[in-house]
């Protein structure tokens, strides 16, 4: 056992570190330190720099394009991304339908779909949720009837994140009506441009546009875009959530949350002094460190075991359980850190891009959007009552 | 002891009710709160025809001679339709620091007015460095010739946009953080030197930042005394405090019951969500906050006239922790157990949740209360 980075891990950390710097502009940097709305093109641009290296689907495997690192090299690539503001990388295609796709799909599909994902040509999204069909994936009800070499869909879906910038979206879609309701699934990627494919936008409590409701009428796709076969779309369903449960944690991002907020505890001022050197509020920051170790440490555990061979298990749950908790808590510190000026709105600097001067501190006015926005982690991927359901169930066997 | 409302209180209860289920239809405030001015002038004139602005000022000054139960109750039910025009800031901020410290003149000016629904008022307390220290105060009222010229900045003034006339806290002497050399000024909204950066706020209102630039006030621009605002503006702050923690328990009754309904109705794996027993622990715990909230509402409302300051602050103080922590559970929570559509725009519940949060985050939040109620605590002993 040892804690310390072997001498290839430190050269390599000097790599990443190295190529950030080159490639990384520094109004996006500018626009993740300080929690700023990312376009598209800024999240395309940074994507695409990293799938011209090679860099952008680091966990898949070496013969579909992934880098080959051992689990500590995307300890530190994940580390270094966050601290040195790197945009997050957008999961649909990377982590969800990408693994799917090699794992479960033919190797026309793989030549079709691998390539725009690892250069991030293409923007995948995701079509799970349903307006009735939350918690209860499995009772969804958007249906697809094969007519000849094309299946017909109709339905909606919703909670479609970044849908509006989508070229594609996975969906699981009804093929059996007849059968039991987890064996009448499928799983069909659909092009976004079809005639009778819509996007709606949902406004969040935070004013920005992230999420969307997708309407499918008459829409007409392919067979050779259904995934593996017709009725098994569940298995593959359960393997993505899996995975995105997996990368929910955002460690390296609450590391990053952690360190602004005790930048901002550090520039507010109480009676004259720094609000960090006030015992009451400085010990909710360390308390918030410690949980945030906790995470850590057990995150690194389960990734040892995994490269030692054992798969993720449902233990995977707790990271999300307590990985959303973790963000969630750092926000709502920053709204305690900024007090008064957690008030004004500013859509125009928040949503915009404006250049209008913030009112107040810079820092105060992300604070309460972020707050309002990250309850979503502890409903999203599956909601916290659910993973701890999955932890009962499937570790403790109750 | 009686802690039930007496006829005129329950008529009044029953009023303000009837005006937020009859005016206050959710996508009707979303329209309103998107007007240039934010609020509906209507509202208020209706607020005065039926004698609310008059509620906490005496009959002589043409009000109702009515005290903090009223206000809370009038709070309460606004909190239900989360209100938009600025009782608040007029009312309880403005309103009261004349008719509790200003002089015959200013209440015969501004008052009778203010009854009637035509004149607007803000109060300007809050500078950047201060937190939620009222006597942190840096803006300056320097003696010239008879008057004063106030210069310095004030941050988060409620209304400002609309206000008439505000009142500012300045140091008439004394250092930055000292208790003695604060005094009040009322200085009227065109006044030279005086501008202002307007903007809403988290949860739809309205409020400025104001530069004051070698503002010129005459000897009878003060409020109260010289040197010795800070009582006052304490004393202010206090009641103001429980009112808005008044606000905060309409917020939270409204959240349960939508709550409430939603997991009744809404369903997943073939059965109400409210089946489930972990969503039936979390609800009972949400309906617990809010009747807590609600007898401590209570508590300060009857202590808020104590003549001992200590009972008074303690009072406002331990209801504001209450209110804090409450308010970020239930809001939470009734978030939560609406799952992703507790996080849009469309659904009332996320902007109850946004009031409760700024509610949390004015007059102090609640670690500075607890911090304040520990020290008057300590300091007793």
């Amino acid at each position: 056992m040892d804690l310390n980075f072997t001498e290839a891990d430190q050269k390599f950390r000097a790599e990443v570190v190295d190529f950030v710097k080159k490639n990384l502009p520094a109004e996006i940097a500018d626009k993740v330190k300080n929690g700023k709305h990312l376009s598209k093109d800024d999240h395309m641009r940074w994507q695409q720099a990293l799938g011209r290296k090679g860099w952008l689907v680091v966990s898949w495997p070496k013969k579909h394009g992934g880098p080959g690192w051992t689990a500590t090299q995307k300890y530190i690539f994940d580390n270094v991304c966050a601290e040195m503001n790197c945009p997050p990388i957008i999961p649909f295609g990377t982590k969800m339908v990408g693994p799917v796709i090699y794992t479960f799909g033919n190797d026309e599909q793989k030549q079709r779909f691998l390539p725009g994902i690892r250069e991030s040509t293409v923007w995948w999204c995701q079509g799970y949720s349903e307006p009735g069909s939350g918690s209860d994936l499995a009772s969804l009800k958007t249906r697809a009837v094969r007519e000849g070499d094309h299946y017909i869909v109709n339905g909606s879906k919703t909670w479609t994140t970044l849908g509006q910038y989508a070229d594609w979206i996975f969906c699981l879609v009804r093929t059996d009506v007849n059968a039991k309701q987890q064996e009448g699934i499928s799983f069909l990627l659909i092009d976004m441009k079809s005639p009778g494919v819509t996007v709606q936008p949902i406004i969040m409590a935070d004013g920005g546009h992230e999420v969307n409701s997708v309407f499918f009428t008459d829409v007409k796709v392919p067979a050779e875009n259904l995934i593996g076969k017709e009725g098994e779309g569940w298995t593959y369903a359960k393997f993505l959530l899996a995975n995105e449960r997996s990368g929910i944690a955002a460690v390296p991002q609450s590391k990053r949350g952690v360190e602004s907020l005790k930048r901002i505890a550090a520039s507010e001022q109480q009676d004259g002094k720094p609000l960090i050197q006030d015992g009451a509020f400085r010990d909710k920051i360390a308390d918030l460190e410690i949980q945030l170790q906790a995470l850590e440490f057990t995150e690194l555990r389960i990734l040892s075991s995994e490269a030692a061979g054992g798969a993720p298990g449902p233990e995977v749950s707790f990271l999300k359980i307590r990985g959303s908790e973790i963000q969630q808590r750092i926000t709502e510190l920053a709204v305690e850190a900024v007090g008064y000026y957690a008030n004004p709105y500013l859509p125009g600097l928040l949503w915009q891009g404006s250049n209008e001067e913030p009112v107040g501190p810079a820092y105060a006015t992300t604070a309460a959007p972020r707050y309002f926005n990250v309850r979503k982690t502890s409903i999203y991927g599956g909601s916290n009552e659910i993973q701890k359901n999955i932890i009962a169930k499937m570790v403790l066997g109750l | 002891m009686d802690l039930s409302l007496n006829d005129d209180q329950n008529m009044l209860k029953d009023s303000v009710e009837r005006f937020v289920r009859e005016q206050y239809a959710f996508e009707t405030r979303r329209k309103n709160a998107a007007t240039s001015l934010g609020w509906l002038e209507g509202n208020w004139a209706k607020f005065a025809e039926l004698g609310w602005l008059g509620i906490p000022f005496s009959e002589e000054a043409g009000g109702l001679g009515w005290g903090m139960v009223e206000t809370s109750v009038v709070m309460e039910q606004f909190g239900r339709g989360l209100v938009l025009e600025p009782y608040l800031p007029t009312v309880l901020l403005g309103g009261e620091t004349i008719a509790r410290g200003g002089s015959k003149a200013q209440k015969e000016a501004i008052l009778p007015s203010l009854i009637e629904g035509k004149t607007q008022l803000a109060l300007a307390y809050f500078e950047k460095q201060a937190r939620y220290n009222l006597a942190d105060v840096a803006t300056t009222a320097k003696k010239d010739g008879s008057g004063y010229v106030i210069s310095g900045q004030k941050g988060v003034v409620f209304n400002g946009p609309s206000a008439d006339q505000i009142i500012v806290a300045a140091r008439t002497s004394g250092g930055q953080r000292d208790a003695k050399g604060i005094t009040l000024f009322l200085v009227a909204k065109d006044a030279k030197g005086l501008s202002r950066r307007d903007y809403p706020t988290q949860d739809a209102l309205r409020a400025s930042e104001l530069t004051f630039d070698k503002v010129s006030v005459g000897a009878d621009a003060v409020v109260g005394k010289v040197d010795d605002g800070l009582s006052l503006l304490e004393e202010i702050i206090d009641r103001a405090t429980v009112a808005v923690c008044a606000e905060a328990v309409g917020c939270m009754d409204a959240l349960n019951a939508a709550t409430h309904e939603y997991i009744k109705t809404r369903k997943q794996f073939g059965v109400p969500i409210g089946k489930f027993q972990v969503l039936q622990h979390r609800m009972v715990d949400m309906f617990t906050h809010a009747q807590e909230s609600r007898s401590m509402v209570l508590m300060a409302t009857l202590k808020i006239d104590d003549s001992d300051p200590a009972v008074r602050r303690k009072a406002a103080s331990a209801a504001k922790v209450q209110i804090g922590k409450s308010g970020r559970f239930v809001g939470q929570g009734a978030v939560q157990l609406h799952g992703g559509m507790g996080v849009t725009d469309e659904l009332n519940v996320s902007h109850y949740f946004k009031r409760l949060t700024m509610i949390d985050s004015i007059f102090g939040n609640h670690q500075f209360h607890l911090t304040r109620y520990g020290q008057i605590m300590a300091e007793a002993a």
